[in-house]
């Protein structure tokens, strides 16, 4: 097999006395979008920080394309195509959805000290980018604000795809969205899985998992639980796993099979 | 792969009104039309409409407009400036007594203001960045340090008195009072005296000459900053870095947006806008005094709510700010020309700050899709 984009070996994160991750293995591969499950407080948020460099693990090794690697932060991660989609999006509501789109990395022209941004270039390539994804920008200038979550979470996949990202790490990209949107985010991530990058959705909902996901780990008290192929595993074992199986398997009969 | 794009065909054509309504000056240009038909209505003295009354209403508007144009950028930033107003008297001794008391040079002089400015702005911007303090509070703390240290340094400067003399006779003509005092472009008003095209005295010494000889250069310095902050916020890099600092901190921190280098910087800004206007004031009038730009900071952070500033900060612009302060001097020298009494411009001005708060609350949800 090839060597994986990311792979994240044993590690561990400690917060004082706290063990928020105990022995955490993760692989990434091209053209893979990996599931990463869990119940609320599994540990998945302090996983993802520590992949995307916001914190050090206390153990373990993180390699990039085979290299071990340490970011010491969020901007290091970036530089090495590791961008992450947190769930508050890094979106303005009241900045246009141009300048959302180049915020912190604005391409300028001229000379200093007349430097000046590109706005007509940055309004193309915005709204190309938008259409490229299915949604149709008549006015870049309109207020992200004014976007659906759905269009807001998909403009900012689009935004790290855009600036040269390898692997997306996405943090519950579909968790407040309706049916049709969270369709649209899944279909969006098919899209960048199929340009060959690498996904990491961390997600509770194991419908949404199924339905992209082409490998599954299950998060659990900060220790990983095994990590399945598409068509090893049924939705109902995923569910089971991810709550501990038997309390789930208890409520399951009390309500009657329906969960 | 990208699959052919269908036109949502819920997505109608941005109309031209909607793509009015997104610009924050909006308000203030109305505004602006609204007091000049009221004026022209209840005005019952002639002159205030000719060049001579403009000149007159515009000079005492570029004076706020210029520390309005500042306070424009901190709100948007996200932060308030309350020691503009400090800051003024503050930096009116600092260059009056580098020139009388030490005797330097008036270039110099200039050249040291700008220095205490940065100093002030950058203590207020470091304060505020590092212990993210609610900006209103620190700087409220300098408006007191900075008009005491105002009085205590004239004190020290003049040998007990609260106004100090002799700016002008130490400058001398030189090269501050030709950037900051007097009259530009004599002679295209004299020319167009000359013609008939503008009021000329009849009467006295100066008949022939123009009622109006010249712009106030503070009303060029006005213009200047106003188109220099316009391209900036609109057009360069820093300019979205404002905006991004404002609308969400964290967010533009994670975007890797410098923001507190860049609120720093805003901070530094406000307060060389205050002294831009002490040079204006110092320079024209010659000597400085305690009571200089008492309550100025007010009368900033309103022109920058009519123009269309948000208060939570990440939506505005500064020409708006430039209107609301045309709005203020328009209103205040007008009056004098109605049988209006004049002590009701407190009230139009709170009732102004009212309404103007009120339609950028709708803006904001309409911008940001709240119901």
């Amino acid at each position: 097999m090839a060597t994986p984009i990311v792979e994240m070996r044993d590690i561990e994160k400690h917060f004082g006395s706290v063990i928020a991750l105990a022995g955490v293995s993760v692989s990434v591969n091209a053209g893979e979008v990996h599931c990463l499950l869990g119940d609320n407080g599994a540990g998945k948020s302090t996983f993802i920080k520590t992949m995307s460099g916001v914190h050090q693990p206390s153990k373990g090794q993180m390699y990039v394309d085979g290299q071990a690697v340490t970011f010491q932060s969020p901007r290091h991660a970036l530089d090495a195509g590791i961008a992450t989609v947190f769930q508050d999006l890094a979106m303005i509501p009241l900045m246009s959805i141009t300048r959302n789109f180049f915020m912190g990395r604005e391409p300028v022209s001229g000379i200093w000290p007349f430097k000046q941004m590109d706005m007509p270039f940055c309004d193309r390539v915005t709204r190309e980018e938008m259409q490229r994804i299915g949604i149709d920008v008549r006015d870049p200038h309109q207020a992200v604000g004014t976007l659906s979550g759905g269009e807001r979470q998909c403009v900012a996949i689009s935004r790290a795809v855009y600036f040269g990202a390898k692997v997306l790490i996405l943090d519950e990209p579909t968790s407040a969205l309706g049916v049709r949107q969270t369709s649209m985010v899944l279909k969006y991530v098919d899209m960048v899985r199929k340009k060959g990058l690498g996904v990491v959705f961390i997600t509770h909902n194991v419908r949404h998992a199924m339905a992209v996901g082409d490998r599954f780990t299950v998060l659990n008290r900060g220790k990983t639980l095994g990590t399945a192929v598409r068509g090893d595993i049924t939705p109902e074992e995923l569910q089971d796993l991810m709550a501990g199986g038997r309390e789930i398997a208890q409520l399951s009969d009390t309500l009657g099979g329906t969960v | 792969m990208a699959e052919a794009v269908m036109p949502d065909e819920r997505l109608k054509q941005t109309p031209f009104l909607t793509r009015l309504m997104r610009k924050p000056e909006l308000g203030a240009i109305a505004g602006l039309v609204l007091m000049l038909m009221i004026i022209a209505l209840a005005q019952t003295k002639d002159g205030l409409f000719t060049v001579n009354g403009i000149l007159g209403f515009l000079e005492p508007s570029a004076q706020l407009g210029i520390l309005a144009i500042g306070a424009a950028l901190l709100m948007i930033g996200g932060e308030f400036d309350l020691s503009v107003g400090s800051m003024i008297g503050f930096a009116g001794l600092v260059f009056g007594a580098s020139v009388v008391a030490f005797g330097m040079p008036g270039i110099v002089a200039v050249a040291v203001a700008l220095l205490a400015a940065t100093a002030v702005g950058t203590v207020n911007g470091m304060i505020v960045t590092r212990t993210h303090l609610p900006s209103f509070i620190v700087t409220l703390g300098f408006l007191f340090i900075l008009s005491g240290l105002t009085l205590v340094g004239l004190k020290l400067a003049t040998g007990g008195s609260t106004q100090l003399r002799g700016v002008s006779d130490a400058l001398d003509g030189g090269l501050v009072q030709y950037l900051f005092a007097g009259k530009a472009f004599p002679w295209v008003f004299q020319m167009l005296g000359d013609q008939g095209l503008i009021e000329v005295h009849t009467r006295g010494t100066l008949a022939g000459q123009p009622r109006a000889n010249g712009i106030p250069v503070s009303i060029l310095w006005f213009l200047g900053l106003a188109f220099l902050s316009t391209w900036i916020l609109n057009r360069t890099r820093v300019g979205n870095w404002i905006f991004a600092a404002g609308g969400d901190a964290n967010a533009a921190r994670n975007s890797g947006v410098p923001v507190d280098a860049v609120k720093l910087g805003l901070f530094v800004v406000t307060a060389t806008c205050a002294t831009i206007v002490a040079l204006l004031q110092v320079a024209d009038l010659g000597s400085t005094d305690a009571t200089r730009g008492f309550q100025k900071e007010f009368e900033a952070i309103i022109a920058a709510v009519i123009g269309g500033c948000l208060l939570t900060g990440g939506y505005g612009s500064t020409v708006g700010a430039c209107f609301g302060a045309v709005i203020f001097g328009l209103v205040k020298f007008g009056i004098d020309y109605t049988d209006i009494d004049r002590d009701w411009f407190k009230v139009f001005l709170g009732g102004m700050l009212l309404l103007a708060v009120l339609f950028n609350n709708v803006i904001r949800k309409r911008m940001t899709g709240e119901r």
